[in-house]
This record gives structure tokens, C-alpha cells and sequence, in this order.
């Protein structure tokens, strides 16, 4: 294949491989797609490095598909060697001081935007929430309303006229982790013995997914996040009903499951608040029912999931570090029925 | 080979003694390892959440490293001495440096076994330990692998097996040997002075 | 005793063409005992590149079943636990255990020829420093047995690469896995540190007469600077390594965050390690790049003084970037500009050498034999690979990049498009001095171009899952991320590569006993390893020769335009 139509055919495909992202479907996880400031700060100095080296690509990748053609070696060559040259001082100072502005500019943009984002103000009508990281599920607490909840966080929306942003603290009661919803921000780790702090201002209402980004163990991949952005309305009423104590039974049914669960060692492990269940390793139970997925995220949370879980959670992650606690058909419906009662 | 018109000259390389070179690439490579092992002694001065301190445990090791740093003036007389082929005094200096390396190493083992028996501080007890135990027996390390051949090549010039070919590799140990009483230095200044 | 220092197969000594089988037993028992026993720099280069070619076949394999893992959402080929064993392996073998021992092979075996010598400087660290390296790379893969069997993937290290700190702890890491990984590269980091010592010396202290620094070839300047870095790098990571080791077994608390320690200092000197290495595995591709291109547009290379210096200045600020792995732990926002701006910094002088590249094939003839082809993928695909590298120099975008599948894409870009790359062209262009033999040249194209789509089809299409936000190192991903059909393509072409290497291993293997004749110059070459025969003699050199230039053939060959 003569070597002009190789290099049409190698276009091409570049081209193909370009118009991929179309393929990428619906994401509601694309760095590209910001919904929150910190997220948009980081998209337009991104589209800015892009575009300084989509056009160096252009320019260097031409000169190197135009010096392949033009300097190739024809039929025709008489087997001389061609001029030998060894180097030129010019040449080779303005290919170094250009490169050299342009790192001045990009280093300048980049500079303005790691400050702007790590130092932002904090205003007073800031949210203040902690994450913990766990192997393999996030602890989320509200200080300021004595709320503890886990892997699915509530924010309010924020806008420029009445910003409401949410300061996360963030820190590992073992292993590194890292906190990520790419929407919303870029991601900060998660590290033991040391606190981090990343900020968040969603524009609008809505569900904004992420996981966990540095490897933490056998679940890590299972260890998702779900930031739900509310309505200052909605907010003030999910901190509500956050800060009630766990629903008390309404029924005997309901009332045997709690009697069960108690005599198990879940409370050693987890807390239902308003009972004796004060376990910290685990996550929180009081409101398990207003969260929409189980294990941060494993599977939906639905009665039949749950009850699968508590039998062996196994079965869903492997690697979690909740025990099967080996328990009959019954007692694992009793202590279903009471816990689908934790709204 | 040479097939160019001999008016062209031969450029004239003065080329090193690749022992020297070796033995400076390999100071080279220690040197990254003692820094990364002192960078982490620093960082933990005062975090250590319990347990003794330095300041309530260590004394200044002010005779040990007065032997340990003379041991290099003996090696560079023994040198000299070698150069010279005054074998006897070579045996003598190189003797004395072997006993000065010794001594210091039995000074290192008896602070080790106050600080053991005593304040009970052990590699386990806490950052301090952690890290005291890990710098200071790197080093100890380094200075027993630096006896061990100083010790072969006294013996090799007592058996009156050394000839003069070997006086330039002799040199280069004393250099390793140098290395070790400057990782001394560091040590020292590091846990004993700034660390206190 | 024949002449060549390599007995090639179908030219075994006489005695067992003509004697008995027990004859012929004790002459294979004799050649192998002549390879381990060796201290010859050519046996012991072979030694090392027979060595990470199996290890390449051994971390394929890994990414292979990686990637049918992750051919589609939530699939189960593989348990989570043995998928974190195989990535863990794929990363430590092919940064320890391929791309690191096949240059220096390569560079055991060309260093003396280039220099004009009979061997490197200290033959008996050679091989001590061959054999660490092949023991460590055996224990790492001991580890596959031990744990639950097979099936678990044994106690093989699950950790990651780079091991983070506290998941490393006897806390959170149970068994031996490891202490396997620990031991494995604090093993075979002695080999690279000895083998080190051995090129610095070798170039500082051993040249044939008339070669001053200036005039050796850029390989052999390329390996200096490798091994320095290798000098100042993996002596850190050996420290680390020493410290868990203290921390998992005399209960030491270096990173043992429970007692005050800090995991994000097993991660500073994990990076103070991990940087200049990726620099350590591209300088000798550089270094082939440097003199693969010029005798193929026949030209000498355009500012050798600059490549020199640029390569200098490359290592050094290499020693400076570490950070840019860490934008996300918290660091102050100047501390993260420090690092964006050395980082920025670095490819400075890194595309200064492209730009050498490219005005040494400007005014040449550029002759399209395999190893030039591979030689032009590689200035592309190095391109391509800095520039997503700029992009993860501006830390806000970092932030979003880090730890995602546009990191993976990127430095897959570099140590497959560019390293391995050139490691291919080496390859090629060094076969026919070590065998005597050329490679089959369809078979070469047709692996090239092979490899070259499935390398696009993988790596090109890998950026973007990082980009709608996929993390790596994760066994499975789920349905309505998107991420599914994106990631079917990339194992596709995985597999086109694989099949690439397939006809790669088959052609050094048919061209050993097929292959054209090469003699001791097939390419018109110009520097001394091209003087002697092809294989070498024992002892290279019949007379120590003289050179006036960095390209004595070419002196040689045109007398009325010496350099």
C-alpha cells in the first residue's frame, strides 16, 4: 500500500477513535459535565491545557507526517548520503525558549486555579459535613445537627445570589481512600491520622454519583458514593427527619425483630439511635430506609437485598468486612421486618 | 582499526580508576538510603504519642564518636604509611583503626542495652524507637561490613600477601570507611543534638 | 572450542553431531553450565532479555485476564480478590521484571562494543547483579503458590504496585502477600543497583583509545543516565521497603498510622522512587532512538551536544517531580504549584529531543526497514504520551485525572507506545549483530502493524472511561456508568497485541534458524559494535581500536568527509 494512503487510512481511524465519546452514552459521572464550582474551575483550565496541546499536537504530529513523506528515501536514489548536519544554535534556542513561554503561561493558569479552588473562602452559610473512610463504606456526619448517616450524603443546592456550599472534612479511620464525585469536584484522598477538606456548591437538584479513587482493599470497587443535592426546603427536612430518633415498633412482629437484633452482635457494630445499638465499626442504621442503595451501593435497597445481605453479605462483597453472622431463616426475617421499619 | 591519515592525532583520555568510580557510585546509592531513613527520623521528632523521649533517654555519645571519627585519621595514616610501603606502620594504623571501630560498636551496644533494659525503649515502643533503632543500626551495619573487610585485609598484610598493585584498592575502602564515620556525623548532629 | 561466544542451535559443537546421546547429554549439561557460570557481558545480556521476555509473556497474561474482567460491567471472570493478585503482579512484573532487565541487557551486551572494550568493568558484579534480579522475580512468583491455591491466585501481592501505606501493615494485610512483594524488589533492587555501578564505571573508565565522553555513542550516554537515576531512586524505594518490613515484623511503626505514623510518607518516598524510575525505563529507549534514527535517515543525529545535555537536565529535574503522583492528599496549594511547575519543567527538555529527532530525518532519506518504523511510532506515540502528561501536570486537572483510567491510558502510552516500542526497534536493529542472523522482515512488519492498531484501538480509546470518571485498580464497575463498551474495544485490542507479540516471539525463533546471513554491517551502520563480526567474538575486539569521531564507521567508510 503506497505510503499516502496509509497515512489516509491512519487519519481516519484517528478520526473514528475521536467521535468515541459519543459511544460513552449518557455518563453521569464525566469530569466534563460540572455541576458544582470547583468542578467548573477545573473544566475551563482543562479545556485551556487541551486546546495548548491539541494545537502543539497539531504542529509537531504534522511536522512529523510532512518530514516522513517529503524525506523518505525515493526509487530513484543514487545510494548517496545526504548533507550531514550536525546542528544549528539558532534553531536549537528557539525550540527551547518557546516551549519555555509556554509552560510560563500554562504554569500561570494553573497556578491561579490550585489557589482559587484549595484557598476559597469559607462563608458563614457554609454546610459543614466529616466523611470518614472505611473498608468499604463512608461514615457521614452533620456536626452542626448531630446527624450520622453513611454513603449517601444530602447537601443543599447552592447558587451564586444565596450560596449555601458544602465544606467536607475528610479523613480514614484506616486505609487510604479517596473521596470522588467527578461533577461535583476533583477528588481529595481520604488518609488516616491526618484531615483533609474539599468544598462542593451544586448548582442543581439531583443525585451526583462517585466512588472511592485510591485503592483501599479487597471492596474498593464496591465502595460507591451517592451526593444527593436538595432544595433548601428538602434539605432542612431530610436534616429533620435525620436528627429524629429510630421508629419505634408499631407492631409485635416488628417489635420481636428489634428484640432480635439486639440480642445479636449487630449492636456491636452498629448504632440505631434511641436503642441500645451504640456500635461505631459499621454503618449507622437509624435511618437505613431513607437511603437508596446498600453496602455504598452494592445493590438497591430493597427487603429482599437486605434480608440477602444480613444472611451473607458475601454474596454481594465478598471482601466486606461484615461476618455472616450464620443466623436461621427466621431470625434473619425478624430482624429484616424491624429493619425496614428505619425510615 | 585505524585507517585515518596519521597527521589526525589520537585525542589522549585520561581515564579514572574504575575501583574509585565504583566505589563513589556506590556512596552515592548508601547516601540515598541514610537520607530517606534520617528524612523519616525528622518528620517524627515529637510525634511519638507515648513512651520515652530522647531528651529523657539519650546522652550525648561524646567518647564514641571521638573514636569512631579518629578511626578516620588512622586509616589516612595507614595510607600514607602504605604508599610509602612502611608496611609495619600500615599494620599498626589500620590495627588501631579496626580497634577504634570496635570500640565504638561496643559503646553503640551498651547504650542499646540501657536504653533495652532501662528506659525500655525498643524498636516497638513508639515512633522514637522506631526510628532511632532503624538509623542508628543502619549505620552500626554499615560500620561492622566496614571492620569485617578491614579485619580481611589486615590479615592479608600480616600473611605479607599484599603486593603494590593492591595499595590503590586499598584506598578505595579507606574510602567506604570515610563514608561511615561521615554518616556518623550526620547521625549524630540528627538524633543527638537537633532530635533531643 | 568454536569462535562465536554464542553456540547457536544447529552448530553444536562436533562431538554431538557425531557421538553418543550420552555424549550429546553432557554437552547440553556443559552449555548450560557455561551460561549460569558465565561473566561474559554478551551471555549475561542474553540472560537478561531471554529473562523479561518470559516475564512479558507472564505479566500479558495477567492484563489478558484483566481485561476479559473488565470487558463488561459486573462480569464474573474473575473473583475481586484474584483480580487484585493479577493486577498487582501485571504492574510489579512489567515495571520490575520486563522493562527494567531488557535494557539492561541490551545495554550489557552493546556497552563494551560501542566502547570498544572487551567487557564492562566488573564482570562478577555482572552476573551477581543478573542473578539478584532473576531471584527476586522467581520469589515474586513463588507467591502464586501458598494462600488458598491456584484458584485464589495463591498469596501472590494484592496490594498494588505501589503499595500503599497503611494497607501494607500486618493490620490490613494479612499473610505473606506482602512480604512477597517487599523482598521480591528489595532483591532484584540490588541487582539494578549493582548493575549500575557497572555501566557508570564502564563509561567513566573504560574506552578504547581516542573516545572521549563526547564520542560515545548516545545509547551508552542514555545508560549512564539511567543508572545514575537508578543510583539515587531505588535506593529510597529499598529503604521504604526495609521500613515496612521493620513495621510488619519487629513491630515497627514507620507507617503505622494507629501510633502516629504517617501513610502519606510511605507515599513521598514511594513517589521519590517511582518518578525518576519511569525515567530509568524511557532514558535507554531514548537512548536507541538516538541511534536507530540517524543511520535510517542517514544522517548523524542533530545536536548531539544538546541530546546530552537535555538528557542531563531531564534526569535532574526528574528528582524534583514527585509530588505530581500526590496532588490529591491535601498538600498546600503552593506545594502542589511546586510540583506542576517542575513538572511542566521537565518537558521542556523532553520535547527539546523530539525536536532533535525530527531535524535529524529532516534533509535525510529515510529508509522504512522495521526498526524504523518502529523508531517513527514511537516519536508519535512519545508525543501524544507528553502531552497527556502536560495535562496532568495542571494539578485542578489533576485532580480530576488522578488515580482514573486517563492515568492508566497516559502511562501505558509512554511504557507501551514508546518504551516497548523502541525496545521492538532495538530489537530488530540489534538481532542480526547477536545472532548473525536478520529477522524476518514481513513477519516484522506484519507484527508492527499489528501492534500498532491494537495498541491504538487499547490506549487510544483507554483516556476515555478516565475521563467519565472511572477509577482504576477496580475488579469490576457498574451497568449504568457507561463505561461498558468503551472498555469492550480496549480488551479487543489487547488482544490484537497479543497476538502482535505471538508472531514476534515466533520470528526470533525462526529467524535463529532461518534468517538471512547479516554479517557485520547489515544496516550501514556507524558506530564500532557494527565492526565486529556478527556474533561477536569472545573477546570482541582483535585489536583495540582507535577512534577520532562519535561515528568511526562513517570515518572509516567516507575518508574525504570524516566527522
Amino acid at each position: 500500500m503506497p505510503l499516502c494512503r496509509k497515512i489516509a487510512l491512519a487519519s481516519l481511524v484517528a478520526m473514528l477513535l475521536c467521535g468515541l465519546p459519543l459511544i460513552a452514552g449518557e455518563s453521569q459521572t464525566s469530569i466534563f459535565s460540572p455541576q458544582s464550582a470547583p468542578a467548573r474551575s477545573i473544566v475551563s483550565i482543562s479545556y485551556f491545557t487541551l486546546a495548548i496541546t491539541g494545537l502543539i499536537f497539531a504542529v509537531v504530529g504534522g511536522l512529523l507526517v510532512y518530514v516522513i513523506i517529503r524525506f523518505r528515501r525515493r526509487d530513484t536514489d543514487d545510494g548517496s548520503e545526504p548533507p550531514q548536519i550536525f546542528g544549528s544554535t539558532q534553531i536549537e534556542l528557539s525550540w527551547t525558549i518557546i516551549p519555555v513561554l509556554i509552560v510560563t503561561v500554562i504554569f500561570l493558569t494553573t497556578a491561579r486555579v490550585i489557589f482559587d479552588v484549595q484557598d476559597a473562602p469559607k462563608p458563614k452559610s457554609a454546610l459543614d459535613v466529616t466523611v470518614v473512610g472505611h473498608q468499604f463504606w463512608w461514615e457521614v456526619r452533620y456536626p452542626g445537627s448531630q446527624v450520622t448517616t453513611a454513603n449517601e450524603l444530602h447537601v443543599p443546592v447552592s447558587s451564586a445570589s444565596a450560596p449555601t456550599p458544602t465544606f467536607i472534612k475528610l479523613t480514614s479511620a484506616d486505609v487510604v481512600h479517596s473521596f470522588w464525585v467527578p461533577e461535583l469536584a476533583g477528588k481529595t484522598d481520604v488518609i488516616p491520622n491526618r484531615i483533609n477538606e474539599l468544598w462542593i456548591a451544586p448548582e442543581k437538584a439531583g443525585l451526583f454519583e462517585g466512588q472511592c479513587a485510591q485503592f483501599c482493599g479487597a471492596e474498593h470497587a464496591l465502595m460507591l458514593l451517592r451526593v444527593y443535592a436538595d432544595t433548601p426546603e428538602n434539605f432542612a427536612a431530610w436534616i429533620h427527619q435525620q436528627q429524629q430518633p429510630a421508629a419505634t415498633p408499631q407492631s409485635d412482629a416488628v417489635a420481636q425483630g428489634r428484640k432480635q437484633f439486639e440480642a445479636q452482635a449487630c449492636i456491636n457494630c452498629h448504632a440505631v439511635a434511641g436503642t441500645v445499638a451504640n456500635g461505631r465499626f459499621g454503618p449507622d442504621l437509624t435511618h437505613l430506609m431513607s437511603r437508596d442503595t446498600l453496602a455504598s451501593g452494592a445493590m438497591p435497597n430493597t427487603p429482599e437485598n437486605l434480608a440477602k445481605w444480613i444472611d451473607d453479605p458475601d454474596t454481594f462483597k465478598r471482601g466486606s468486612l461484615m461476618p455472616s453472622m450464620h443466623l436461621t431463616r427466621t431470625q434473619i426475617d425478624q430482624i429484616t421486618t424491624y429493619l425496614v421499619t428505619l425510615k | 582499526m585505524s585507517t585515518l591519515p596519521i597527521s589526525v592525532p589520537v585525542t589522549e583520555t585520561h581515564l579514572p580508576y574504575k575501583g574509585r568510580v565504583a566505589m563513589f557510585t556506590l556512596i552515592a546509592a548508601e547516601s540515598a538510603i541514610f537520607t530517606i531513613f534520617v528524612v523519616a527520623y525528622i518528620y517524627y521528632i515529637g510525634q511519638s504519642l507515648s513512651g520515652p523521649t530522647p531528651r529523657e533517654v539519650l546522652d550525648l555519645p561524646i567518647f564514641n564518636t571521638i573514636f569512631l571519627l579518629s578511626s578516620s585519621l588512622t586509616i589516612m595514616l595507614a595510607e600514607r604509611a602504605l604508599v610509602r610501603r612502611a608496611m609495619g606502620n600500615f599494620n599498626l594504623f589500620w590495627g588501631l583503626t579496626i580497634l577504634l571501630g570496635a570500640i565504638f560498636l561496643v559503646g553503640t551496644a551498651r547504650e542499646w542495652y540501657k536504653l533495652i533494659t532501662v528506659d525500655h525503649l525498643t524498636i516497638s515502643t513508639n515512633l522514637f524507637g522506631t526510628t532511632y533503632y532503624s538509623l542508628v543500626g543502619l549505620h552500626a551495619l554499615h560500620v561492622i561490613v566496614g571492620l569485617i573487610l578491614l579485619t580481611a585485609v589486615l590479615i592479608f598484610s600480616l600473611m605479607k600477601a599484599l603486593r603494590p598493585e593492591d595499595t590503590k584498592r586499598i584506598e578505595v575502602l579507606a574510602l567506604y570507611w570515610h563514608f561511615v564515620d561521615c554518616v556518623w556525623v550526620v547521625v549524630f548532629t540528627v538524633v543527638y543534638v537537633i532530635g533531643r | 572450542m568454536s569462535e562465536s561466544s554464542m553456540p547457536l542451535p544447529g552448530r553444536l559443537p562436533e562431538a554431538a553431531a557425531q557421538g553418543t546421546r550420552a555424549d550429546a547429554l553432557g554437552n547440553i549439561v556443559e552449555i548450560l553450565h557455561d551460561w549460569v557460570t558465565t561473566v561474559d557481558h554478551k551471555k549475561i545480556g542474553i540472560l537478561y532479555i531471554l529473562y523479561s521476555l518470559t516475564m512479558l509473556v507472564a505479566g500479558g497474561i495477567e492484563i489478558l485476564l484483566i481485561r476479559l474482567q473488565l470487558a463488561g460491567p459486573r462480569l464474573n471472570v474473575l473473583s475481586g480478590e484474584v483480580f487484585n493478585r493479577l493486577f498487582t503482579m501485571h504492574g510489579t512484573t512489567m515495571i520490575f521484571f520486563v522493562a527494567m532487565p531488557i535494557f539492561v541487557g541490551f545495554a550489557n551486551y552493546l556497552v563494551p562494543l560501542m566502547l570498544g572494550v572487551r567487557d564492562i568493568a566488573f564482570p562478577r558484579l555482572n552476573a551477581f547483579s543478573f542473578w539478584m534480579t532473576a531471584f527476586g522475580g522467581l520469589l515474586l512468583y513463588y507467591s502464586f503458590l501458598g494462600g488458598t491455591g491456584l484458584q485464589g491466585a495463591g498469596t501472590a501481592p494484592d496490594v498494588g504496585w505501589f503499595a500503599y501505606a497503611p494497607l501494607t501493615e500486618r493490620a490490613f494485610s494479612r499473610g505473606h502477600s506482602t512480604d512477597f512483594w517487599a523482598l521480591a524488589l528489595i532483591l532484584s533492587g540490588f541487582g539494578s543497583i549493582g548493575g549500575a555501578i557497572n555501566f557508570i564505571t564502564t563509561a567513566f573508565c573504560l574506552r578504547c583509545k581516542g573516545m572521549t565522553l563526547f564520542r560515545m555513542p548516545l545509547f551508552v550516554w542514555l545508560m549512564v543516565v539511567s543508572s545514575v537515576l537508578v543510583i539515587l531512586a531505588v535506593s529510597p524505594l529499598t529503604a521504604a521497603q526495609a521500613m515496612l518490613l521493620i513495621d510488619r515484623y519487629l513491630g515497627g511503626h514507620f507507617f503505622d498510622t494507629q501510633a502516629g505514623g504517617s501513610a502519606t510518607m510511605w507515599m513521598h518516598f514511594f513517589w521519590i522512587f517511582g518518578h525518576p524510575e519511569v525515567y530509568v525505563l524511557i532514558m535507554p529507549a531514548f537512548g536507541i532512538a538516538s541511534e536507530v534514527i540517524p543511520v535510517f535517515s542517514r544522517k548523524a543525529i542533530f545536536g548531539y551536544p544538546a541530546m546530552v545535555a537535555a538528557s542531563v537536565s531531564i534526569a535532574f529535574v526528574s528528582l524534583s517531580v514527585w509530588a505530581h503522583h500526590m496532588f490529591t492528599i491535601g498538600m498546600s496549594a503552593a506545594g502542589n504549584a511546586f510540583f506542576a511547575l517542575s513538572t511542566m519543567i521537565v518537558g521542556i527538555p523532553t520535547g527539546i529531543k523530539i525536536f532533535n529527532w525530527l531535524a535529524t530525518l529532516w534533509g535525510g532519506k529515510i529508509r522504512f526497514e522495521v526498526p524504523m518504523l518502529f523508531s517513527l511510532a514511537f516519536l508519535f506515540q512519545f508525543l501524544i504520551a507528553g502531552l497527556t502528561g502536560i495535562m496532568l501536570s495542571v494539578a485542578p486537572f489533576n485532580w480530576q485525572l488522578h488515580n482514573s483510567y486517563f492515568v492508566v491510558a497516559h502511562f501505558h502510552y509512554v511504557i507501551v507506545g514508546a518504551i516497548l516500542m523502541m525496545v521492538f526497534a532495538g530489537f530488530y536493529y540489534w538481532y542480526p549483530k547477536v545472532t548473525g542472523r536478520m529477522l524476518d522482515d514481513r513477519l516484522g512488519k506484519l507484527h508492527f502493524w499489528l501492534f500498532v492498531i491494537g495498541f491504538h484501538v487499547t490506549f487510544d480509546v483507554m483516556h476515555i472511561p478516565g475521563i467519565l470518571g472511572m477509577p482504576r485498580q477496580i475488579y469490576t464497575y457498574e451497568v449504568d456508568r457507561g463505561w461498558g463498551t468503551l472498555n469492550f474495544i480496549v480488551t479487543i485490542g489487547a488482544f490484537i497485541q497479543a497476538i502482535a507479540i505471538i508472531i514476534f516471539v515466533l520470528n526470533l525463533v525462526v529467524s535463529l534458524f532461518k534468517g538471512k546471513i547479516a554479517g557485520p554491517d547489515p544496516w550501514d551502520a556507524w558506530t564500532l559494535e557494527w565492526t565486529t563480526a556478527s556474533p561477536p567474538h569472545a573477546y570482541n575486539f582483535d585489536a583495540e581500536p582507535v577512534v577520532y569521531s562519535a561515528r568511526p564507521l562513517w570515518d572509516l567508510k567516507h575518508p574525504d568527509d570524516p566527522d
